[in-house]
């Protein structure tokens, strides 16, 4: 097992990549042989694919709060004319598709948590109609999104309660930078220096669901945590390098949600949440 | 300072599937009934629910409550009936009630269940950690911990001599080595409940376990 990514990047340099090194680490801590684990991992990425299609179609929340926009960005995209290049803006679109599925409480892969689970889905099914992957090549990419989580995970957290949005949004967007890169071609200090970029970017980002609903403002949050996935990812393709190494962003990232008041840690009594029209929101929807 | 390893598989961080909209407050509280529910064996009569920190203030937009009570009727996270769990534990006759509390705790995302049945009385703390993960901490006033992902065997049986010697010998004779374990029990002479955690996936060693004089219920799960 590894629990830094300095060990991870040292110790999947022995196997043919990140993801090769985490089916053998999972198979030997599991029990499990890789043909399972790759099965099981082929299962969340066909719930992923689903919820990309369902959202695209276009959902409303049980709340009635969000739903509809990533049909929106689909018409946008359909009619050729924007800023982003095609693969982020259909990321986008994606990330807001599986949060609008998400929100009406349909069936999505936590990735790393439910809140935050359109980014890495949507960066993986709008670069593999780019790079064109295989199915194998698919699952490979949520073993490295999955790997790099997994430090992430230990050494700071993943869950809004403890560390705000950050931990959410952050995470995911630097698992899927990470995965970026190597489905990429480049290598796992490349992944690393990624992921680092990613977290140090989207540190600080506080989780204040209005009405304390996974709905205004995660669907969007998702949606820059992709785009932010690909900037990173190019980044770091390109030879750039985080000032301050990987497991040290990563520490001040658990320091930085330690210290975050609770108002910002999915509570919903700061920021947006505490908005005049968020109020308004939570007693139309409530009524308190 | 080491931190502690609290998520183990990589599908703990790409997983579970499982329905909206929160993977803390939703797929976790499903977890957290569920575990508690094997724990208790059977079906209760009565369940108290009480919330707090984080969950006690989002716990109706996360569904928190629908989740907590899908897994108390046995759904998991996956469960499509999930967002019908009020009105299916209603049907099946289980009164629930839900308190959100003010009180300090350890971990934002937690929960304690009482479950009633007749005069016996289980109740257990769960703490969902993030990304559905879960950890129980506390039964019938026992600090344990209880980690998800480990393969663990819960026995609900008679509080007579020779009922732990039992249950070991089963897993012995299987060579499954057991990590940790936990014993309690509601009065004494009256129900107890073990709780292993071993390192082998058996759960085809949950009927010969079953099989055991004075054991009640056995579930397994990991």
């Amino acid at each position: 097992m590894f629990n830094t990514i300095k060990a991870l990047v040292e110790q999947s340099a022995a196997y043919s990549s990140v993801a090769a090194f985490m089916v053998a680490t999972e198979a030997q801590n599991s029990g499990r042989t890789p043909a399972q684990i790759r099965a099981i991992m082929g299962r969340n990425l066909d719930v992923m694919a689903q919820s990309i299609d369902e959202g695209i179609q276009g959902v409303k929340s049980v709340t009635g709060l969000t739903g509809g926009d990533a049909k929106r960005l689909h018409q946008y995209l359909e009619n050729g004319d924007f800023f982003l290049g095609a693969t982020v803006l259909e990321a986008v679109q994606n990330a807001v598709a599986v949060n609008e599925v998400n929100a009406k409480m349909g069936l999505i892969c936590a990735t790393p948590t439910a809140g935050s689970a359109g980014v890495v889905a949507g960066c993986l099914v709008a670069v593999t109609k780019k790079l064109a992957l295989t199915r194998e090549q698919q699952i490979d990419f949520l073993f490295t999104a999955g790997a790099f989580g997994l430090v992430i995970a230990n050494n700071a957290g993943i869950a809004g309660a403890e560390g705000g949005c950050q931990a959410e949004v952050g995470s995911a967007s630097a698992m899927a930078a990470a995965a970026l890169v190597c489905a990429k071609g480049g290598t796992a200090d490349m992944a690393a220096q990624a992921v680092a970029m990613s977290l140090a970017n989207l540190m600080g980002l506080v989780c204040d669901p209005v009405a304390g609903l996974v709905e205004v403002p995660c669907v969007k949050r998702n949606a820059m945590g992709a785009s932010q996935a690909f900037v990173s990812a190019d980044m770091a393709l390109a030879g750039m390098r985080s000032v301050i190494p990987p497991d040290e962003v990563i520490a001040a990232m658990d320091q930085v949600g330690r210290l975050m008041p609770s108002v910002f840690k999915e509570t919903a009594e700061g920021g947006l949440a505490a908005t005049p029209t968020g109020q308004k929101l939570r007693h139309q929807i409530f009524g308190d | 300072m080491a931190k502690e390893v609290r998520f183990h598989s990589v599908f703990d961080i790409i997983g579970p599937v499982m329905v909206g909209p929160s993977s803390s407050h939703t797929a976790g509280a499903a977890r957290i009934g569920k575990v508690v529910r094997n724990i208790f064996g059977e079906q209760p009569e009565r369940v108290d629910i009480y919330l707090y920190e984080s969950f006690a203030k989002t716990y109706r937009g996360h569904g928190t409550d629908i989740a907590l009570v899908g897994g108390l009727l046995g759904m998991d996270p996956d469960d499509r009936r999930l967002p019908d769990s009020l009105r299916l534990a209603h049907e099946a006759g289980i009164k629930v009630t839900f308190v959100p509390k003010s009180d300090k705790v350890d971990h934002p995302n937690t929960a304690r269940i009482i479950l009633k049945k007749g005069s016996r009385q289980l109740s257990v703390l769960g703490v969902s950690i993030g990304g559905g993960n879960i950890q129980i901490s506390e039964i019938n006033g026992f600090k344990i911990t209880l980690a998800m992902g480990t393969p663990t065997f819960v026995t609900v049986h008679q509080d007579v001599p020779g009922m732990i010697a039992a249950v070991t010998n089963v897993l012995s004779a299987a060579n499954v080595n057991i990590g940790t374990m936990t014993v309690t029990r509601e009065a004494k002479g009256d129900k107890a409940i073990m709780i292993l955690e071993v390192d082998d996936r058996r759960p085809d060693l949950t009927a010969a376990i079953r099989a055991l004089p004075h054991v009640d219920n056995v579930t397994y799960f990991e």
